[in-house]
């Protein structure tokens, strides 16, 4: 369960979300919309506090994951990110082995079990999909392999360190059409047993991946609805204009 | 007449373009020009020879045989091969001890038996060994003239004894001098890297813009501060500070000429460094802590290795700067040609040589041509200092994502 | 949470221990600079400066090897300030990225990889004797310019490619010519950084000393050049006479101090000056 709550956010005097509230549906994925610049990435940074890297960001209002506010004093950040996945813009694999990569996130969260450890990997690359290529091929570097491929890796990266939720932002923009069908094919599979939050700037593929959509506008949630309404029957004249392309 | 002058201004700019290249062929045109003039020649003074009795088996010594034999580090002839038998050092001015003036024909006829009369010196004493005028030399001698190697590659970078002003025969080893460069740069930079990596990744990594912007301009000054007052530091506090520590008759050592090579060093292994690390691409880094790493996971598992080659860079261009430093070395590390068995000895490195011996190295003599050889010898070395850390580099960025 | 304490243990330890490091970098540098200022600034005064050495350079002041300085770095400057611009004007405007351009930018920075001493011995062969200079402030400048050569350059690129392209567009797009566009569009844009490395470079020659050993230094030379074939002392050579070989040590410990002083200072001036150009003139440019 995880949810926003009147949630501020400045980058300097910069105000990038306008107070924004709105409670994500687990077991589903969830596509944030909106046009360029209008705060997507910054709204689904908050939820694993990526923006406090950041310097000058300043946040305000909650934000609950599994009924802990994850703003609050005392809260471990590492952790917290370990329970919430996340997948870039573009494929950005280590500098390490396709096996290393997806071990990753065990070994810096403690695991030294080598054989929980392979498990693991199997386990994850088999749920992104990547297992039957990569098998004979794990000791090769992540860079050999394709933009799709190394995107899915990713993905199984995120997936082994046993996420509940995945956040993704924009995941198939920097992938060719093959390679995007199959990502949303894994998002797909993937939401029988993750929270899915993801970004995307194309319509259709928020309309053929999620089941609920929030439209963002200039840093303000206008819309959050089922998909089917918004792309159908949107209460907002804003979200129609933008939904049917009459934008701008 | 506007086309002309455009023309003439492409002209212009494209023989300043190719100023670089023009320097870096006359460089290497001028300094292997005067340095190759010490090879293939002889390093006795000019005119003259070394002569051993016709019954010796030895006929051709190296500079260095000639000169332990000089120096009575070899007193017997069966050292150098040859048979069981002391050797008797004979120069010019000890004819007088085996002949009166009146023998040698006397002052009037301006000595003129002395060449037959160094003969006999010669063929009388089984050991002996001469080193005279080849003038001195009757054309009906019995005497054997022994062959002095010539100085070839070998000798050069491989003889242990550097002393272009030995009598009778200049020896130019610079094993020693090699030696010295190679130790005092490669301990500042074991000294200088921890540092400069934890300042480069601190600066990148960790401290706040604010932090950033003071450490900076302070790397740029360190960057500025000219190498003699650097020397100039390390002699008045470094010097005695190292004497004293170490309890040693000398403060002036290797050790010494390392720290202040190594805090020399800083800012270029500090730049380089700072500038691989930051070209990580920053989504890297998020994806490592979207996992749940900590920071310092992150820059050690993920970050340093991703600017692994850069960070060798830093290094190899570090050791580069540290090899053709002349003037703080010059200053602090005791100068002494020995080949070096500790770092709290005295050391001498090759600028150093150039820049305390030019000055009295005749023009066109053979010191003068071995302290360009030398300097062809950095040059080489700089050059594949550059080369390594091009190759490096390229490699680097073949690597790196999009 | 074990693995998180011990996870944030390493992190503190790690971070705590750069810190350090960095900041002891900063001892050292404030170490040598107080060390100097504390020793010198009383040798400083108005005579020091302005009058010739004495007694065996144990009294006195610097003056020759002041002006000799500025002799060097105003002829090292005349020579590589344009030369170095218009090379990098010209690797970065007019080679196309092909073997050429890998060529001459592999020669740039195999210049400046060159030590000093190296730059030394060419400067003597070519300048004093090949060319028969002798030991002059030309041969001198010669030398020291040559080895300033690859950082003007550089700077000139790195400004030149730092300059967004819609300024060049812009210009052509109103017929101007390429040469027209880049002296008066590009260039005047990439001039606050252009400056900045001439300032540096000027700290650099100032300071050198392995150059001009065989090419124009003077061990003691008590009156000023009259012209650019007479030698001259220069700062940092002084100083490494007084340190290593004046004829009274102890007593020319002063003047040594006084000296390294005054080269301390230059650096430091010109080092705030660069980044006051930098800032200041790059913010007009932008206004
Ligand atoms: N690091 C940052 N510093 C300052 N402003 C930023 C930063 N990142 C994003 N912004 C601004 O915040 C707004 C929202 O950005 P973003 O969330 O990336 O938009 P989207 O992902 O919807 O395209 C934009 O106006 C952008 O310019
Ligand atoms: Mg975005």
């Amino acid at each position: 369960m995880i949810e926003a709550k009147n949630l501020n956010l400045y980058y300097g005097s910069f105000q990038a979300l306008k107070d924004i509230s709105m409670k994500v549906p687990e077991k589903s994925v969830t596509a944030l919309i909106g046009p360029s610049g209008c705060g997507k990435s910054t709204f689904l940074r908050t939820f694993n506090r990526m923006n406090d890297l950041i310097a000058g960001v300043k946040i305000e209002g909650d934000i609950i994951v599994d009924d802990m506010n994850i703003y609050a004093k005392g809260v471990d950040v590492d952790s917290l990110r370990k329970r919430i996945g996340m997948v870039f813009q573009k494929p950005n694999p280590f500098a390490k082995s396709i096996y290393e990569n997806v071990a990753y996130g065990m070994r810096v969260n403690g695991v030294n079990d080598e054989k929980l450890i392979k498990q693991t990997v199997e386990e994850s690359l088999k749920q992104a999909a990547l297992w039957d290529e990569v098998k004979d091929n794990l000791k090769k570097s992540a860079y050999a392999l394709s933009g799709g491929q190394q995107q899915r890796l990713c993905i199984a990266r995120a997936l082994a360190v046993e996420p509940t939720i995945l956040l993704m932002d924009e995941p198939a923009s920097a992938l060719d059409p093959i390679s995007t069908s199959k990502i949303e094919e894994l998002i797909h599979e993937l939401k029988k047993n993750y929270t899915i939050l993801i970004v995307t700037h194309n319509m259709q593929q928020a309309a053929r991946v999620s089941d609920h959509t929030a439209f963002f506008y200039m840093g303000s949630l206008i819309e959050f609805n089922e998909t089917k309404t918004i792309f159908t029957n949107p209460e907002n004249q804003q979200t129609q204009n933008y939904v049917t392309g009459r934008f701008g | 007449m506007k086309k002309l002058l455009e023309k003439l201004t492409e002209g212009i700019l494209m023989l300043s373009g190719t100023v670089t290249t023009v320097t870096v062929l006359l460089i290497v045109f001028f300094l292997f020009k005067e340095g190759a003039g010490l090879f293939g020649k002889s390093p006795t003074e000019d005119g003259f020879t070394v002569a051993v009795n016709h019954n010796n088996p030895i006929d051709k010594l190296s500079p260095e045989q000639i000169k332990n034999v000089f120096d009575q580090n070899i007193v017997n002839w069966k050292e150098l091969g040859g048979n069981d038998d002391s050797i008797i050092l004979f120069r010019m001015d000890d004819l007088l001890s085996y002949y009166s003036e009146d023998e040698l024909g006397g002052i009037d006829t301006n000595m003129s038996l002395l060449a037959q009369k160094i003969d006999q010196v010669i063929e009388n004493n089984k050991g002996v060994i001469a080193f005279i005028s080849a003038n001195e030399i009757p054309k009906e001698h019995h005497s054997k003239l022994v062959r002095i190697e010539s100085i070839g590659l070998g000798s050069f970078f491989g003889g242990e004894v550097w002393f272009p002003t030995s009598t009778p025969v200049a020896q130019f080893g610079i094993y020693p001098l090699l030696m010295g460069t190679l130790w005092v740069s490669f301990i500042a930079i074991l000294i200088a890297l921890p540092f400069g990596l934890a300042a480069a990744i601190y600066m990148a990594e960790i401290a706040d813009s604010k932090v950033r912007g003071i450490l900076k301009p302070i790397i740029e000054l360190l960057a500025g501060i000219p190498s003699v007052v650097y020397g100039f530091f390390g002699l008045i506090v470094l010097v005695p500070l190292v004497q004293q520590l170490f309890n040693l008759p000398v403060g002036e050592t290797g050790l010494t000429g390392s720290i202040v090579l190594a805090i020399m060093a800083l800012p270029t292994i500090i730049t380089v460094a700072e500038d691989a690390i930051t070209r990580t691409p920053r989504s890297v880094r998020e994806a490592s802590l979207a996992l749940g790493a900590s920071q310092w996971q992150t820059i050690y598992r993920i970050v340093i290795p991703a600017a692994s080659s850069g960070i060798t860079a830093a290094v190899i261009l570090g050791i580069g700067r540290a090899i053709g430093e002349t003037m703080a070395v010059l200053m602090v590390t005791g100068n002494a040609a020995v080949v070096p068995h500790s770092m709290l000895e005295p050391m001498r490195t090759i600028p150093a040589t150039i820049a305390a011996e030019l000055g009295e190295a005749a023009k066109g003599s053979l010191h003068y041509d071995a302290l360009f050889a030398l300097g062809c010898v950095l040059f080489i070395i700089t050059m594949l200092v550059n080369i390594t850390v091009e190759m490096i580099s390229k490699k680097g960025t073949k690597n790196k994502l999009r | 949470m074990k693995g998180r304490t011990k996870k944030r243990v390493a992190e503190l330890i790690a971070f705590n221990l750069f810190r350090i490091m960095s900041a002891s970098i900063v001892l050292v540098l404030f170490s040598i600079l107080a060390f100097i200022v504390v020793r010198g600034i009383g040798v400083i005064s108005w005579d020091f400066i302005s009058k010739m050495p004495e007694e065996g350079m144990t009294k006195g002041g610097i003056w020759p090897a002041i002006v000799g300085t500025m002799c060097l770095v105003a002829g090292s400057m005349l020579f590589a300030f344009p030369v170095g611009v218009l090379s990098g004007i010209y690797i970065n405007e007019f080679v196309k990225d092909n073997w050429f351009k890998r060529f001459v930018k592999l020669m740039t920075n195999n210049l400046a990889g060159v030590p000093s001493i190296v730059f030394g011995l060419f400067g003597m062969s070519l300048f004093v004797n090949t060319l028969g200079f002798g030991d002059s402030i030309i041969a001198g400048s010669l030398t020291l310019g040559l080895l300033a050569l690859p950082v003007i350059i550089r700077t000139t690129e790195e400004s030149l490619k730092s300059i967004d392209k819609y300024h060049r567009e812009g210009s052509y797009a109103l017929g101007a010519t390429k040469i027209q566009t880049i002296r008066r569009v590009v260039l005047p844009l990439a001039m606050p950084n252009i400056i900045t490395g001439f300032i540096l470079s000027i700290g650099r020659v100032s300071g050198e000393t392995a150059p001009i050993l065989f090419t124009v230094a003077a061990y003691f030379l008590p009156k000023l050049p009259s012209s650019m074939f007479d030698q001259v002392m220069a700062l940092p050579y002084h100083l490494y006479v007084l340190s290593t070989s004046g004829t009274d040590m102890e007593a020319s410990r002063n003047m040594a101090y006084g000296t390294a002083l005054v080269l301390i200072l230059i650096v430091l001036i010109l080092n705030l000056l660069a980044n006051f150009t930098r800032r200041f003139l790059n913010k007009k440019i932008k206004q």
